[in-house]
């Protein structure tokens, strides 16, 4: 308990410099490292024929940004298909299969990385690099950069300018993802995950058996697989293998790879915001009379609108955790009945040097921040240990990965907007702007889309024989199986219940799908509200305004996000893990 | 914009979306992993190799993986579906399991098992019966939770202090070692939390058992690749 109160607090300190830094990139500051980088990124522009000053509205970032992950794709695809070459392919590892290939990549390019294929068994080290390693940086930094172009049209300060894709693009992997990867990367190492291009190591035991130690360029894949928040481990059980994930310290350091730039984004929009808006006012009132507004440590951090958010997303995260832990804590009562003390809790699917608190800790920070690695199996958890990832995967606004939560949480913050001025009785405001028509059916589409890819895609999974066959638990853990799988592909989360027999061209195809229109219809939506929203006129603050960056509004954010979640997954909830867990201790 | 001015346009995106994803795909993808490698192989070049292990100079295994141990007078580590990737191999080439199972080739993971599968039950039972046989003393209420679960990547190296306790009665008598003799080996082994706080105590099993070979002089002296 004490060390996850103590891992939560560290956090809380290093995202903030962090964040300062994230939007310093961002909002195109200073930063100490210029000097060196923008030589880096001249060259590359230069090379690319981009150029860094022009402008794009929210139609052409939209259409940059799907035309160049179109391009990621077939690069990515060819490899896949041809990779048995003997080019970095020490252990002899043979050409992907089509359909399998297609939910790879699209599982990447998407952020996703829910895995159909075992690392050890499927990819060559030149695939691990070349479409694997590449992608969790690109996917990343396309999330990222969407996001950022999303706080830009919120933050309003021009009327159709979100700023350029490529150039944010290339400044976020070089200046955030590469050099964060490379420090991190040899922290790794120090602490024992491999670096290397040898074949795996085949030695003879004391017992004089053999055994089979797994070898690659892992250090490299682990760390941008956390920091990008996308998952996907080199090797089949993920981070949970000792040689992905080897010690506490560790362990750690993936946590905090993975917390990090969400959080950071979130300090990214307060500030744009803020500084936004102190602009306006200094621009409406003249450069004399400046308002003086008090204010505390965290919203001067924050800014008050980003503090809100952080706020509720923390308070959904803490009330998942510790639902999950105190479920794992409780251990099994089936176990119990063969006569197995459970004093430990739940060991099953769970490594020594973790426990159970770090478990659950990873477990809930993992589907939080949609990045999907896991250091414990997630299909042996508890009946309710295992609902808070499903849950937050559903609600895929805890955090969110690679800024695409911050998206998803503004969404709810508009709907909570709107649903306050229906009851007050005003036209709903947000940051200055009024919520109209449009920006309402919108938010709402966005909103529907995601519950209706797990909710529609499981229905379909159920009732035809080849989803059925994938299902291996029996009792309500098969449906749990199978919500969980679209789940993790709509919130391109990319965790399992990895039981689930899932490398058949149904599987591959349907998860695939999932995840190509959760990742990028919820994408162009939100830019289009974005772009809707930055044509309005910024409307002043009267007595009457709904003020979003309070406390109270955090709270109100928190129950319209579970209102929502209850209506539309609890039927399903109530059939897969609540019925489990019902059985169990009934 | 005239209509060729918008294909220009639109050719000219085209070209940018390439050309940033080939610029990309090598810094990312190749120097990325290349530089590495090479700054860890010169700053932590026993980590970067895998952690191996070696005795009497022969490679033995990696000191953070598990391996599946049967001889009566060595630790047991947590069952695994892959059995620690530890196999044997015939004159003819065949390779399985030490159960007779054929080996699947390198893997991770578990068996996946829900809480309130059957199959779960029955395994931790079959499990409990063969402890219990080989370690007579031992009352079936006292075995630690770790020691009859399996792990998440099926190959933890790791079982808990009192799972190692629990053992030692059994291996005092099959190894000849005494019982102080081997908690002083299981001391050596343990890792405590990190700080204090964060994590759990850990024992390791091949590091317990190579020190229990060496006491036993079944092999002569044990290092580091």
């Amino acid at each position: 308990m004490l060390q996850i109160v103590l891992t939560l607090i560290i956090y809380l300190i290093i995202v903030i410099p962090v964040g300062i830094y994230m939007y310093h990139i961002a909002a195109g500051k200073h930063t100490f490292a210029d000097p060196v980088f923008n030589r880096v990124d001249g060259v590359i522009y230069k090379v690319c024929g981009v150029d860094p000053n022009k402008k794009m509205n929210w139609k052409q970032y939209a259409l940059a940004l799907l035309g160049t992950n179109a391009v990621m794709i077939a690069v990515g695809y060819l490899i896949l298909r041809i990779q048995s070459i003997a080019f970095f392919n020490p252990n002899g590892i043979e050409n992907m299969e089509p359909t399998l290939a297609f939910n790879t990549i699209i599982s990447f390019m998407t952020n996703t990385n829910l895995q159909h294929y075992s690392g050890e068994s499927g990819l060559s080290y030149l695939s691990q690099m070349l479409v694997i390693i590449f992608m969790m940086f690109v996917s990343a930094a396309t999330g990222y950069a969407a996001c950022v172009a999303f706080i830009r049209g919120l933050a309003g300060r021009t009327k159709d300018n979100v700023g350029n894709f490529f150039v944010d693009l290339v400044r976020i992997t070089t200046r955030i993802l590469i050099p964060f990867s490379i420090v991190g990367g040899l922290l790794l190492v120090w602490q024992g995950v491999p670096q290397n291009f040898s074949s795996n190591t085949i030695v003879e035991t004391l017992e004089g058996a053999k055994q089979a130690i797994a070898q690659g360029p892992v250090a490299a894949l682990e760390i941008i697989k956390h920091l990008g928040t996308n998952g996907g481990g080199f090797l089949g059980a993920n981070s949970s293998t000792p040689i992905e994930n080897p010690t506490i310290i560790s362990n750690i350091i993936e946590l905090f790879s993975m917390m990090l730039l969400p959080g950071a984004c979130v300090i990214t929009f307060g500030k744009m915001i803020r500084s936004s808006k102190k602009e306006r006012e200094k621009a409406e009132s003249g450069s004399t009379a400046l308002q003086v507004e008090k204010r505390g440590v965290v919203s001067r951090i924050f800014g008050r609108e980003g503090r809100t958010i952080f706020l509720a997303m923390g308070i959904l995260f803490i009330i998942g955790l510790g639902v999950c832990f105190w479920a794992e804590t409780q251990g099994n009562p089936a176990l119990e009945e063969v006569g197995l003390s459970q004093s430990m809790g739940s060991m099953e699917g769970k490594e020594v040097r973790f426990g159970i608190a770090q478990s659950a800790l990873f477990t809930t920070t993992t589907t939080s921040f949609t990045t999907g690695t896991v250091n414990n199996m997630h299909d042996t958890l508890t009946p309710l240990g295992g609902m808070i990832p499903l849950l937050h995967m559903m609600l895929n606004v805890v955090f969110g990965g690679k800024g695409v939560g911050l998206m998803n949480m503004i969404m709810y913050a508009i709907l909570a907007v709107f649903i306050c001025g229906l009851m007050i009785g005003r036209t709903p405001e947000y940051l200055g702007k009024k919520i109209e028509g449009r920006e309402m059916k919108l938010t709402a589409l966005c909103i529907i889309i995601h519950p209706f890819l797990i909710l529609a895609f499981s229905a379909i999974a159920v009732a035809v024989p080849a989803g059925v066959e994938g299902i291996t638990n029996p009792g309500f853990h098969g449906l749990s199986q199978v919500l969980y799988e679209y789940a993790s592909s709509a919130a391109n989360n990319g965790s399992g219940f990895e039981g689930l027999a899932d490398n058949t061209a149904f599987w591959n195809i349907t998860a695939g799908l999932a995840m190509f229109f959760g990742r990028y219809l919820s994408i162009v939506i939100q830019l289009a509200i974005a772009g809707s929203l930055m044509r309005k006129r910024f409307v002043s603050e009267s007595v009457g305004t709904l003020k979003t960056g309070t406390i109270s509004f955090a709270v109100i954010l928190v129950f319209v996000v579970y209102i929502f979640a209850a209506l539309t997954f609890f039927p399903a909830l109530a059939l897969g893990p609540i019925a489990e867990h019902l059985t169990l201790w009934g | 914009m005239s209509k060729s001015e918008k294909k220009k346009g639109a050719l000219h995106n085209v070209k940018q979306a390439v050309l940033v994803t080939v610029i990309l795909l090598v810094l990312c993808g190749f120097l990325f992993p290349l530089l590495l490698t090479g700054l860890s192989s010169v700053i932590f070049p026993s980590q970067a190799g895998g952690n191996l292990l070696t005795a009497d100079g022969e490679t033995i295994g990696a000191k953070n993986v598990g391996q599946e141990f049967t001889e009566d007078y060595f630790m047991k580590g947590r069952p695994s579906a892959y059995h620690y990737n530890t196999y044997y191999e015939d004159a003819e080439g065949n390779q399985f399991y030490s159960d007779g199972s054929e080996f699947s080739g390198l893997a991770s993971g578990s068996n996946n098992y829900a809480p309130s599968n059957p199959a779960l039950a029955e395994r931790v039972e079959a499990d409990i019966e063969k402890f219990l046989e080989a370690n007579p003393d031992v009352k079936r209420e006292d075995i630690p939770t770790d020691l009859m679960t399996a792990s998440g990547s099926g190959l933890d190296p790791h079982i808990s202090p009192a799972s190692a306790e629990i053992q030692i009665p059994a291996i005092a008598k099959a190894s000849g070692l005494s019982e102080d003799q081997l908690r002083e080996i299981v001391a050596d082994n343990t890792t405590g939390k990190v700080l204090g706080v964060f994590g759990e105590e850990t024992v390791n099993v091949l590091g317990v058992n190579l020190d229990i070979a060496e006491a036993m002089g079944l092999i002569d002296e044990q290092g580091k690749k």
